[in-house]
């Protein structure tokens, strides 16, 4: 019921980045614009360039993370800012203090930027509506909601090999119900003008009312990612692999896995995507993950440079010159 | 200790008698004595002059947590009692999820001797339907129903045990006890927004609307076979009529109600995580709320009440799931109620049954009407005055409104509970 946009400042620019849905195609592009501009860096001798010089990022991971963690913080660092890596779930929470309490003392550190991993959905809004107005807020993932930057790389990836979005067709595969990089990949999607976006998995891992966030639902990976141009694989919890949504891996790859025969449904340039980290014979075939379609450690890559984009835009400095690059 | 009142001039609104005029009420020894012309030798020690106002019978909420005795840090029987005739309540039912639970007489006799000093709307206690509302033990009916408790429930702490649940419905019925239900499946009702489109955007586990109709058909059938007086609170599925509407016309006693969340609001009013919007049961969708309108227009639904659930700030300060449900709506309750009546939910004479007289049949108290020789529990409110929900402004020590910043209508003005002035607007 509260209304406006928590992301944008007065002006419509980047003061958090909490959530793709809400944004406008515009900001979209310029993160990938600006992201760009970055992407060079990693070839260079001296990846560094003066951005956050004199700024303070902490890494508040509520949840464990390797890959995402490792990222912004080399984007962070590239960016010349202090980086403070918290790994909150083994710290304070265990001893009781409330995350009220736990960002007060982080603001009292004088941070500039928080980069939040929460295991609970709408964990960074609550964290960007409480803390002092200088500091932004970065989510990096809460709960089944949302993983922003991860879709940013992603379409960045897409944007790369196939240049445009007007004309595409994508699948997501997999356990769609609990996953918030698919409802962030979903927005991104539609935002930029995607016209044909599908899930595909059996019902127990696809949501209620989907359909309602623009996409198709399928029920056999065969249906699903016929004629599409971009596969996107999700990654399965090892928690949910034998419960009362699934019977088993082994089932489960059966009818789900990515394999090479069944890539070949898939239109003849299509590229294969996962966020990460993946269960190979779980739900990707090695062969697959390690194949000339795959753009797996593309992704990876590139989230450097998206996530230095996004940094750097809600610090104020997104108005970014190629000379900013160029010079360092 | 009440005294004799004059309320002059007032549009005296009883939906029972169908009376709506402008009149005077005559208030003698905690009763209306008259209405229209003084009763012989009648003198009135104080007079009030209601003229703008409306006179109706004091509304009374069939859920309150008064949080006390155990939770003092988010409200207290004196503060809510306060807040509650401040918004035109004249009756509470407390419910007994306070610490130590409402289980026995001893509590009973606190909250009411609590509640006495208090000077605020009357304290009527829910008494727990199993010891530690655990679901295994049954309390001691008699006992309860000796100290005061006007009917027992588990809230929602659902019964798993089916037979714990026959044996606790039966021994109700036995002790003479009112049953009220929230019926929910509690395996289906683990998660915190209606399970849909907004769900699933946000990521927030869901509570299919299965949940409360598996329940409702669950309870009425153990309700059947038991013979017990039951009531279904808080029903927030336009599904969960159906099955209550047949039980009736086959002649079993059930009545029901709903709360005035889910009759204001839908989940489609819900489009962030914000904290004050999680409730249980959950906002549901708008075709729900449709149907819980027009089941109160239709008397499907008898009564709808405010279920008041005052929580400190810490509470609501957590990302959503995380959150206590429930929100703070005494205050506000008045300015819904008119809110519903102006986009023609239903007319306002239908609303006040619904919010004083059926739950006070439901209750078997004999309130909710302005007729000769019927208890003084009135209350005189503004329609038309507008006013700005902010936390300053809310009388109930929770500060969790879902209407936390809107603009609303209607500010109750006097409030008397047994013949007594508990609340002078005036005076504020």
């Amino acid at each position: 019921m509260r209304a406006g946009n928590l992301q944008l400042d007065t002006y419509g620019r980047l003061k958090h980045f909490l959530a793709i849905e809400g944004l406008s195609r515009s900001l979209l592009i310029q993160i990938l614009d600006n992201a760009e501009r970055f992407a060079p860096l990693g070839d260079r001798a001296v990846k560094k360039v003066p951005l956050l010089r004199g700024k303070t990022v902490a890494n508040l991971f509520f949840e464990p993370s390797t890959r995402t963690r490792t990222t912004f913080d080399l984007a962070a660092k590239r960016l010349s800012a202090d980086v403070l890596n918290l790994n909150i779930e083994a710290s304070s929470t265990k001893k009781g203090e409330s995350l009220a309490d736990t960002l007060r003392n982080l603001e009292a550190m004088q941070c500039d930027m928080f980069v939040v991993r929460h295991q609970t959905s709408g964990a960074a809004d609550f964290i960007a509506r409480q803390v002092a107005p200088h500091i932004s807020v970065i989510n990096g993932g809460d709960g089944r909601h949302e993983h922003p930057t991860q879709a940013m790389l992603d379409v960045f990836t897409i944007r790369r090999l196939k240049q445009r979005f007007d004309r595409l067709k994508v699948a997501i595969v997999g356990d769609v119900a609990h996953s918030r990089v698919a409802r962030s990949e979903i927005h991104a999607l539609r935002i930029l003008g995607v016209p044909e976006i599908r899930v595909v998995g059996p019902k127990t891992l696809i949501p209620p009312a989907i359909e309602a966030m623009g996409v198709q639902a399928f029920h056999t990976l065969e249906a699903g990612i016929k004629g599409v141009d971009v596969v996107m694989m999700l990654r399965l919890q090892q928690e949910r692999m034998q419960s009362a949504l699934l019977p088993s891996a082994h089932e489960y790859f059966r009818e789900y896995g990515l394999t090479p025969a069944r890539l070949k449904l898939a239109h003849k340039y299509a590229i294969v995507m996962h966020p990460g980290p993946i269960n190979r014979g779980v739900e990707i075939d090695s062969a697959v993950a390690d194949g000339v379609q795959s753009v797996i450690l593309q992704q990876v890559t590139y989230g450097i440079a998206v996530r230095m984009a996004v940094m750097a835009m809600v610090m104020g400095t997104q108005a970014l010159s190629g000379s900013d690059v160029d010079s360092h | 200790m009440s005294i004799a009142i004059k309320l002059s001039q007032g549009r005296v609104l009883d939906p029972a008698s169908d009376l709506d005029e402008i009149t005077d009420v005559y208030i003698q020894g905690g009763n209306i004595a008259a209405i229209g012309r003084a009763p012989r030798g009648f003198k009135a020690q104080r007079e009030y002059r209601l003229e703008g106002l409306i006179l109706t019978p004091g509304f009374v909420d069939l859920g309150c947590h008064l949080r006390e005795p155990g939770f003092e840090h988010k409200a207290t029987i004196a503060s809510e009692a306060r807040a509650a005739v401040r918004a035109g309540f004249t009756a509470l039912c407390c419910t007994p999820d306070t610490d130590p639970i409402l289980d026995n007489p001893s509590v009973v006799q606190h909250i009411q001797q609590r509640a006495m000093a208090a000077r605020g709307a009357q304290v009527l206690c829910l008494g727990a339907l199993t010891v530690g509302l655990k679901g295994e033990v049954l309390t001691e009916m008699h006992a309860l129903r000796a100290a005061g408790c006007v009917g027992v429930t588990n809230l929602d702490r659902t019964i798993m045990d089916t037979a714990v649940l026959k044996h606790a419905l039966a021994y109700a019925a036995s002790a003479g006890l009112t049953v009220f239900l929230h019926s929910e499946d509690y395996w289906l009702g683990r998660g915190h927004l209606h399970e849909g489109a907004t769900s699933t955007r946000l990521g927030v586990p869901g509570i299919p609307s299965a949940a409360e109709i598996i329940g409702v058909h669950r309870d009425l059938t153990l309700v059947a076979d038991t013979g017990v007086r039951a009531h279904f609170c808080r029903l927030s599925c336009g599904a969960s009529l159906p099955p209550i509407a047949a039980a009736r016309r086959a002649g079993i006693a059930v009545t029901a109600d709903t709360s005035i969340l889910n009759l204001l609001y839908s989940i489609d009013d819900i489009d962030d995580f914000d904290a004050n919007f999680h409730l249980r049961p959950p906002l549901r969708s708008h075709g729900d709320r449709r149907a819980l309108r027009a089941g109160v227009n239709k008397r499907a639904i008898d009564a709808f009440s405010a279920y008041h659930e005052p929580h400190d700030a810490d509470a609501k300060a957590a990302p959503f799931a995380l959150t206590e449900p429930g929100a703070s709506t005494l205050d506000t309750f008045l300015p819904a109620l008119l809110d519903l009546v102006a986009q023609n939910a239903f007319d306002l004479k239908t609303a006040l049954i619904a919010a004083s007289l059926a739950p006070n049949q439901i209750l078997g108290r004999a309130g909710g009407r302005i007729a000769v020789g019927a208890p003084a529990d009135l209350c005189a409110f503004d329609q038309n005055h507008s006013w700005r929900v902010a936390t300053a402004s809310l009388a109930s020590a929770g500060k969790n409104n879902p209407a936390l910043g809107s603009e609303v209508t209607g500010r109750n003005r006097l409030t008397l509970v047994g013949g007594t002035v508990m609340y002078d607007g005036w005076q504020e």
